[in-house]
């Protein structure tokens, strides 16, 4: 439906109200696959990363990697999951070339976590209770390329490559109860509770929580009610939107294209619906129904699981705090602004200011050079800005500007130096001579010098104009390479030019 | 070198390491005998040759070097074409993997090479392990050394026929409701059907997951048992697989040589598994068998196992209902043949189609539609749900049968080998053969088939299936020695050595050829 087709959002708020739902797919982060020694590896050479089992050749049998399993309990806990004490694997059956067995081995009747809850927080100040129905184990696909069409999609292509490296990878996927009372609100909602998701499987550190490489994956839900209803609408389930902007549009665009059609007396087909980056507008996919058969049946190649409860509060044990928490603990203590701790969240830099203030920094200066000079690096150097210098490092350089052995300006030549390999920013300092010239009498040789250079200079300030001490003391500067501090040299200048001979 | 061929597995033992004979010597009489007969019975679908003799060369040279080497290094073996070789064609059977290799080799085919056996090739099946008689090959029949226009059994009709036809000491089978044992019966040889989750399945093409099983065949108690120890045990690669150890299944077939093994033990007659459906001679033949017992100081009950009857109507649900899914990975875009469609455009869909269409046989599309439909939505509880509860009540009729005796007696299979065709056209009649067999993999318990004589009416060989409870395998073989011993003394002769002599007229042509 194109954008001036669709209902105004405000308008359809007032006409419906909106059901949501989310499936959110976490790729786990383990060494190897959910049901093989294979690497779980991005980035790999195109099936390097396969065996008879993640290939499905005939013989191949799966074996549980009990690491995939830990993470799927810690996400579990986490999210406030019960831990199932009998579980099992299902078969889901369908056919479909990036599935090599052309089943996935899913979860059904028994997944591993189930009944949790965890509440986020909106900008507004609203806290938002959002249910979690379960979090069940399942191995990812392999990953198809379309080529030869215009596109990149199936239609028109002339034929499909496909990589097993990514089939077998484990995920989680975290399945919502319905989330009623969303109102305005519920773009938001949806984009938050996705944030919500990454964060906590990047502080549990069970997922690299990456979504621009895909591990993490949301599916949304989206259906109207009419006001005054309480038959639930028919709903569509818009596939893979990948960033968390997404999710937002996603959504606002299937309840403004979902009014328009019901408003105009149509019908919602029960379908997946696919969401187009490019133009922010979701087209139709496959008709979906209640009915689809995927022919579950418990995987006969598989033991049932079942975790013991002290592994399971073992396991409770090593969760970190809750992220939201944390959150509005670190903020209090540093004493930032909104403004700036949203720019540390959105930054990803939470644990490395975190750091830096344990390694000993202030929280503002930590800040400002992780937010400031460490982000223009890592932006030109198209990296993350972690990935260049260690807190401990930056403490350090922090620690020398502060004791005035640095200037602002040659605190960034260290950090040069430092991110080259030089070494500590000490011995950065020392190796390149960097530091401040605090010893008055080799100013004031370099002082003399240039005064008696520029006789003509020397005469202008004793007799009064003191602005042309500007021309000595830029000279005096370049020539201390600029470690000197200009304020004493300038006291100094005026100081020589009267008793020099 | 032809005496060779008719040598036990351990009988060949003992000339290796003696250093009497060699393992290329063995071997080559071997490959000489299946060359001289198996054009007739085709119980080899691919025949390893030269590379069988190399691996033998290899045995005589570390043994030569004084290396120390697994008892049975030089031995040649079959292996059933349901298991992965990576150097030899793996098809199971079926037109959907012709010339498929395998670039693994399943579990125990690793370990028989680790323990120096020779492979000599791969034997002939029902496709997918799907069938009793070897019919339902892609590749044509495998004939019963018996009778030439009869079935070898199935769906290891390949195994068991080299077996008792002498082209091979040994052979592995696999056994998902009896196809290791009733294949063993019609051919008067020795076929053991492990506890299920004793022998690894990673690398056996799976037919039915909760099912199948991997086990030795042989025409010997002892030899069964030496193959066993080989390769029995724990597998990481398959997660069903027991993680206790095991003990020596040899030692317990030599307990069974000692005088009085017998004494006292407990054999129970399942009473659902005689009578009405049982061919006389069969019947006949395991009655003897049951007296010869009771002399040799055995307890014989009859026990009820009511559940069994719905035993087969349960398996013919479950099977299905796995092999379904088992098979989707049949779809010719990661190996295997690839069929284009006549019409229509080349969609992965329509190749994925045209191909399942022309590479699955009718038994094989059968079970299929059978499992598809039993799995869907809506008949599950009524199809598969029904099925499993049908299961746990035969694993209880077990139980309560092992609380009172030490072993279970039936006839292997209610009649011996029927003719080519007899049951082709009627796959009710096909199913219900395995009726004796099936309740031993649906309660996951071991069994075993012995040949216990020729059935009066056609002079073809009958089987006593022997049962034991779960991990108890060692006393199949103990009772089994033992039973063999008893019966070998009692005839003054084997089983096989009344087997009709094969005509080796393929010898006959290359001697001619050669003049
Ligand atoms: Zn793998």
């Amino acid at each position: 439906m194109p954008k001036a087709e669709l209902m105004d959002y405000d308008k359809a708020l007032e006409l419906f109200e909106p059901v949501l739902g989310f499936e959110v797919h976490v790729e786990l982060n383990t060494k190897t696959k959910m049901f093989c020694g294979c690497a779980n590896e991005f980035g790999s050479g195109a099936n390097t990363n396969t065996c008879p089992t993640c290939l499905g050749l005939p013989g191949g049998l799966p074996q549980i990697n009990k690491k995939a399993l830990e993470s799927s309990i810690r996400l579990g806990l986490a999210l406030g999951c019960e831990i199932a004490e009998h579980s099992r694997f299902a078969r889901k059956n369908y056919f479909y070339p990036d599935t090599a067995k052309n089943f996935q081995t899913s979860q059904y009747d028994d997944p591993i976590c189930h009944d949790g809850s965890i509440t986020i927080e909106l900008e507004s100040g609203r806290l938002v209770t959002v249910e979690i129905e379960r979090a069940h184990m399942e191995d990812d696909a392999g990953k198809l390329t379309h080529m030869g069409g215009a596109t990149g999609r199936i239609q028109g292509a002339d034929y499909s490559l496909v990589d097993y490296n990514r089939g077998g990878v484990p995920l989680v996927e975290i399945v919502t109860q319905m989330i009623e009372g969303a109102e305005h609100d519920a773009p938001e909602i949806g984009k938050t509770y996705v944030a919500a998701i990454r964060e906590i499987a990047k502080a549990l550190g069970v997922s690299n929580a990456r979504m621009e490489e895909g591990n993490v994956r949301c599916d949304a839900n989206v259906s109207l009610r009419p006001r005054g209803s309480n038959v639930l609408g028919t709903r569509t389930e818009t596939k893979n939107v990948n960033s968390l902007r997404s999710v937002e549009r996603a959504v606002r665009y299937e309840i403004q294209r979902q009014a328009a059609v019901l408003h105009s007396g149509g019908t919602i087909t029960q379908e997946t619906r696919h969401w187009h980056e490019d133009t922010g507008i979701t087209s139709a996919g496959r008709p979906k129904s209640d009915a689809d058969d995927y022919r579950y049946f418990p995987e006969p190649d598989l033991l049932p699981m079942a975790p013991s409860r002290e592994w399971v509060e073992e396991l409770r044990l090593t969760l970190p705090e809750p992220p939201a928490a944390r959150r509005k603990r670190l903020q209090a203590a540093w004493g930032f602004v909104n403004l700036e701790f949203q720019d540390v969240v959105n930054s990803d830099l939470l644990d490395a200011v975190e750091a830096t203030v344990a390694a000993g920094a202030s929280a503002q200066a930590a800040r400002k050079w992780w937010t400031g000079e460490i982000a223009r690096l890592a932006n030109v150097a198209g990296v993350a800005g972690d990935s260049l210098v260690t807190p401990v490092q930056l403490a350090a350089l922090i620690g020398l500007v502060e004791a005035g052995t640095l200037t602002d300006r040659l605190a960034r030549q260290v950090l040069e130096g430092v991110i080259a390999g030089e070494g500590t920013p000490a011995e950065v300092v020392e190796s390149r001579g960097l530091a401040v010239v605090s010893d008055d009498g080799a100013l004031i040789t370099a002082i003399d010098a240039a005064l008696l250079g520029q006789p003509d200079v020397l005469a202008k300030i004793r007799d009064g104009k003191v602005q042309a001490a500007g021309a000595v003391i830029g000279a005096v500067m370049k020539a201390m390479r600029g470690q000197a501090d200009a304020a004493r040299v300038r006291e100094l200048v005026l100081e020589r030019a009267a008793t020099i001979e | 070198m032809t005496y060779l061929t008719k040598l036990s597995a351990a009988a060949l033992r003992d000339l290796l390491i003696s250093q009497e004979v060699s393992a290329v010597e063995v071997t080559r009489a071997h490959l000489d005998h299946i060359s001289a007969v198996d054009t007739d019975l085709h119980a080899f679908l691919h025949v390893a040759g030269d590379d069988a003799l190399a691996t033998a060369a290899q045995i005589d040279e570390r043994r030569a070097a004084g290396e120390t080497l697994n008892p049975l290094a030089g031995v040649p073996i079959a292996i059933k074409d349901v298991l992965a070789t990576q150097d030899m064609p793996t098809t199971a059977g079926s037109r959907i993997l012709e010339g498929w290799v395998p670039p693994y080799d399943a579990t125990v085919v690793a370990r028989l090479r680790a323990a120096g056996l020779v492979p000599l090739g791969k034997t002939n099946m029902d496709e997918f392990a799907m069938g009793s008689s070897t019919e339902h090959s892609a590749y044509g029949v495998t004939r019963n050394p018996w009778d030439r226009d009869r079935i070898p059994g199935g769906s290891g009709g390949g195994s068991a026929a080299a077996v008792a036809s002498f082209q091979a000491p040994l052979a592995l089978g696999s056994d998902t409701g009896g196809s290791i044992r009733q294949p063993a019966a019609v051919t008067g040889s020795v076929g053991v059907k492990p506890t299920y989750g004793g022998v690894s399945r990673y690398g056996a093409i799976a037919l039915a997951s909760s099912l199948d099983q991997v086990g030795p065949v042989s025409r010997t108690v002892y030899d069964a048992a030496l193959l066993h120890d080989v390769i029995g045990g724990h597998d990481p690669l398959d997660s069903t697989s027991l993680t206790e150890p095991w003990p020596s299944m040899a030692a317990a077939a030599q307990a069974g040589l000692k005088d009085g093994a017998l004494k006292g033990v407990r054999v129970g007659v399942i009473k659902e598994l005689s009578g009405d459906g049982f061919q006389a001679g069969v019947t006949q033949r395991f009655n003897e068998t049951l007296a010869l017992l009771v002399g040799a100081g055995a307890e014989i009950t009859e026990v009820s196992a009511p559940n069994f009857e719905y035993a087969v109507a349960a398996y013919y649900l479950i099977l299905p209902a796995e092999a379904s899914s088992n098979l989707a990975r049949f779809d010719s875009v990661r190996f295997g043949i690839r069929v284009n469609p006549e019409s229509g455009s080349l969609t992965s869909e329509h190749v994925m189609s045209a191909t399942r269409e022309a590479g699955f046989g009718p038994e094989v599309k059968r079970r299929i539609i059978l499992g598809t439909y039993a799995l869907s939505a809506g008949y599950y509880d009524a199809y598969y749900g029904s099925a499993q509860k049908v299961r746990t009540l035969i694993q209880r009729d077990f139980a309560s049968a092992f609380s009172q005796v030490d072993v279970l007696v039936s006839p292997s299979a209610p009649t011996t080998a029927f003719k080519f065709g007899e049951k082709l056209d009627d796959p009710m009649a096909m199913y219900i053969n395995d009726v004796t067999t099936i309740p031993a993999n649906l309660a996951g318990v071991p069994g075993m088939s012995i040949p216990i004589g020729l059935a009066p009416e056609d002079g073809l060989p009958v089987g006593l299936q022997i049962m034991a409870p779960a991990r108890a395998d060692a006393r199949l073989y103990t009772v089994g020695a033992a039973i063999e011993q008893l019966l070998e003394a009692s005839w003054g002769h084997t089983m096989l050595s009344q087997a009709p002599a094969l005509t080796p007229t393929e010898m006959f042509a290359s001697e001619e050829g050669a003049v």
